[in-house]
């Protein structure tokens, strides 16, 4: 059993930190060894976290971005997204499917894709100070796998 | 994110490839729209065969060009998408409002 574990990246709120931000969630995530189908929600519902970050949190200026990611109790993942921006004044409301505030190239799917794509969601946001995201999800124990 | 555009008469075929994201989004639409106001199609086809990610903004892709496709009188359809992009086509229900292969 390997040892819990974690890490922390901060990075500009700049849309072509989308792709790294996937990148880094999987590099991480692979020491659990997760499917491809796994790895593949992972980078997903980092993807839709990050950029609710920058569309949202900063839609006028660039801000500081940090993603924390842990392994708890060996398999369970938790990735948290931080941003210092302007704050969700209605979370429910925002987490509501096809509910969004974003340009016509957004779906207003971020949220329900979050929360379909992990075991657990919870979204901390308070207004002029910000918004933390965090998802939690447990990576299958592959029975072929040596840890 | 790259796209491939074949036109044969009022049929419009649009292979996409690579990573659709939000930071492609604006793009990949500007682009769409404008092939389709070109080719005036009635018939679009959106080939997913070499997207190797799609977020949620490939939902807000698809349901712009379902409109201009409607707007001109045509259908659109969605071909070939891997495990991950249709997965995230079935969160948001989209195979109940276009036809998918």
């Amino acid at each position: 059993m390997k040892g819990d574990n974690y890490v922390v990246v901060e990075f500009l709120s700049r849309s072509s930190n989308e792709s790294f931000a996937r990148m880094a969630a999987a590099g991480f995530a692979a020491q659990l060894d997760p499917t491809l189908d796994e790895l593949g929600d992972i980078k997903t519902a980092v993807s839709e976290a990050v950029t609710n970050a920058i569309v949202h949190a900063y839609p006028d200026r660039l801000g500081k971005i940090v993603m924390k990611m842990r392994i708890l109790d060996g398999q369970l993942l938790e990735i948290a997204i931080r941003d210092w921006g302007c704050g969700i004044d209605d979370v429910e409301q925002a987490r509501q499917p096809l509910y969004t505030t974003g340009g016509e190239e957004r779906s207003g799917m971020g949220f329900t894709i979050m929360e379909s794509f992990t075991d657990r969601l919870q979204v901390k946001s308070v207004m002029g100070k910000g918004t933390t995201v965090t998802m939690r999800k447990r990576i299958s124990q592959r029975l072929s796998a040596k840890r | 994110m790259e796209i491939h555009v074949n036109r044969e008469g009022r049929r419009l075929e649009i292979y996409l490839k690579g990573e659709l994201d939000h930071h492609g989004a604006k793009g990949l639409m500007a682009r769409l729209d404008r092939e389709m106001e070109i080719a005036l199609p009635l018939q679009t086809v959106l080939d997913f065969g070499a997207v190797t990610f799609m977020d949620s903004s490939g939902i807000a892709v698809v349901m712009r060009a379902r409109q201009r496709a409607r707007e001109l009188g045509g259908t659109l359809k969605l071909r070939k998408a891997a495990p991950q992009p249709r997965k995230v086509f079935d969160a948001a229900g989209i195979s109940r409002l276009v036809e998918m292969e």
